[in-house]
């Protein structure tokens, strides 16, 4: 589980978030919604540590995250792991040097062993056939795919996506939702997805908090959200011709 | 004034954070190895090619300037070696890499940071800045010195063909290469080149770390590095030469 309480955070005196307080449920899919620039991006960095809030409070299970030292914080980003909206592999590395960095740097494995869970790694995330390549020799998926095998490899206690479906087709989309929901199942973590992608949002979203505004607007789940009274919510859920149709239907019984 | 000092400051700090301890030493000596030849073996055919032709026109320009009875020929052999060894192959040579080297520097550090691979690394729990910067570091006041050694050599013989030309007796460009040798001569050249190597390095490092934005601001960043390098250079060359020389 992660928490944050009441949490600031401004830039060069442009308040980007507003008292924004959510739980985070472990083994469960979390989404973080809204539209650009609404301060989405900001929320993840902060609750992982790349931003520092202003004010709040985010604790990781039962450890108070911003209240411990640079030194102590190392300790929970080792059960951290990240996909970034770009997949931010390191370029001069293949696939398997990728998956591998987090394994060399933190734990005595054997280069067999290390190897070893580099391939289940892959396996897993449907990449065996490509641990040779560069990133620049990747599509957006496989990027994508190399970028969740790299962040599982410690497997991690929490997981953070930063729209991990930006500049991806529908179908490959679905299929990296789904790889992400399964592997929370599986390992029972903490994940939380920053997203506008409503298939995401209906495909995967067992917990979603809209932000707007740098402000939490609304909470609920997928099987919620179609009903929600929230004007502003509404704009962005359905937000295309044939969304506002569904909605009218919906509206309609 | 006061950017100047915050710019001081930042790179005291990421200076601080580049020495630190690393995570896992074996790690970072394969990185070095590995930075050795990217910034090392790599810059050999851009110095040789520069050493041989400008230990050639030094040469050459001396035997034109020193056209006198008075002035042994052997001069022109000694003139050449003092100014490639004094100057050309630590100063001009780490001037020179710093266009090569320092702009390769911040434009890779610098796109690892606008692609957020920087802060991959950080949430992995790894001190980025000493994983990127400080291989490079070592890497760099490793070999360089082997560069501008190697510099000396290959400009001297650029000299010596140009003898061989017939603008003079070969023998006698050998004799002003060993006419009143100082070893230390090539000490303080490979100090400054040390000193260099450092500079070039933790200053392209540290404004490829620092980049924010784009691609443009990328290229921005590395054309600064290259600049202030480029300057400080100087700047040390002036300070080494009067702290060693006199």
């Amino acid at each position: 589980m992660i928490k944050c309480e009441h949490i600031f955070k401004s830039f060069d005196g442009r308040t980007v978030l507003e008292d924004i307080s959510v739980e985070f449920e472990t083994g469960k899919t979390n989404l973080i919604i809204g539209r650009s620039g609404s301060g989405k991006t900001v929320l993840l960095k902060t609750l992982v540590g790349l931003h520092e809030p202003d004010s709040g409070s985010i604790d990781f299970d039962d450890v108070r995250y911003t209240s411990l030292s640079f030194a102590e914080r190392k300790a929970i980003r080792k059960n951290i792991g990240m996909i970034f909206q770009g997949g931010a592999l390191i370029d001069s590395a293949t696939v398997l040097e990728n998956v591998k960095l987090p394994l060399d740097l933190f734990t005595t494995y054997s280069e067999a062993e290390k190897r070893k869970r580099v391939e289940f790694c892959l396996e897993r995330v449907e990449l065996s056939h490509a641990p040779h390549l560069y990133p620049s020799e990747l599509s957006g998926g496989m990027i994508k795919r190399a970028a969740i095998a790299r962040a599982i490899v410690l497997n991690p206690r929490y997981l953070f996506c930063d729209e991990p479906n930006s500049g991806l087709d529908p179908q490959t989309s679905i299929v990296i939702d789904n790889l992400i929901h399964d592997i929370t199942r599986e390992y029972n973590i903490t994940t939380i997805i920053n997203t506008h992608d409503m298939n995401s949002v209906m495909e995967i979203g067992e917990k979603i908090v809209y932000i707007h505004q740098g402000k939490k607007w609304w909470e609920g789940s997928k099987d919620t959200i179609l009903q929600a009274d929230n004007a502003e919510l509404n704009d962005f859920v359905f937000a295309s011709s044939m969304a506002k149709r569904a909605k009218a239907n919906i509206d309609k019984g | 004034m006061l950017k100047f000092f915050e710019v001081i400051g930042r790179y005291c700090i990421l200076m601080g954070k580049v020495f630190s301890r690393p995570e896992k030493w074996s790690i970072y000596y394969r990185r070095t190895i590995n930075e050795i030849e990217q910034l090392g073996i790599n810059s050999i055919p851009l110095t040789a090619i520069i050493s041989v032709f400008i230990g050639a026109v030094i040469a050459l320009q001396m035997s034109i300037s020193l056209e006198s009875p008075f002035i042994p020929q052997m001069m022109i052999g000694y003139a050449t070696k003092e100014v490639m060894i004094l100057e050309f192959s630590s100063t001009v040579i780490a001037i020179i890499l710093a266009g090569k080297v320092g702009s390769n520097i911040a434009s890779e550090i610098g796109t690892m940071r606008i692609t957020e691979q920087i802060d991959a690394l950080e949430i992995m729990g790894v001190n980025s800045a000493s994983y990127l910067i400080l291989p490079k570091i070592v890497a760099t006041m490793f070999f360089f010195p082997f560069l501008a050694a190697f510099s000396m050599i290959v400009g001297m013989f650029g000299g010596f063909l140009v003898a061989r030309m017939g603008v003079m007796l070969p023998s006698d460009f050998v004799d002003g290469l060993l006419y009143a040798f100082d070893s230390w001569e090539i000490t303080y050249s490979l100090i400054k080149m040390t000193v260099f190597a450092f500079l070039i390095t933790s200053i392209s490092a540290f404004y490829g770390y620092y980049a924010k934005g784009n691609s443009l601001e990328v290229g921005r960043a590395s054309t600064t590095a290259v600049v202030v390098s480029s300057i400080m250079i100087m700047i040390f060359n002036l300070i080494l030469t009067q702290l060693l020389r006199t």
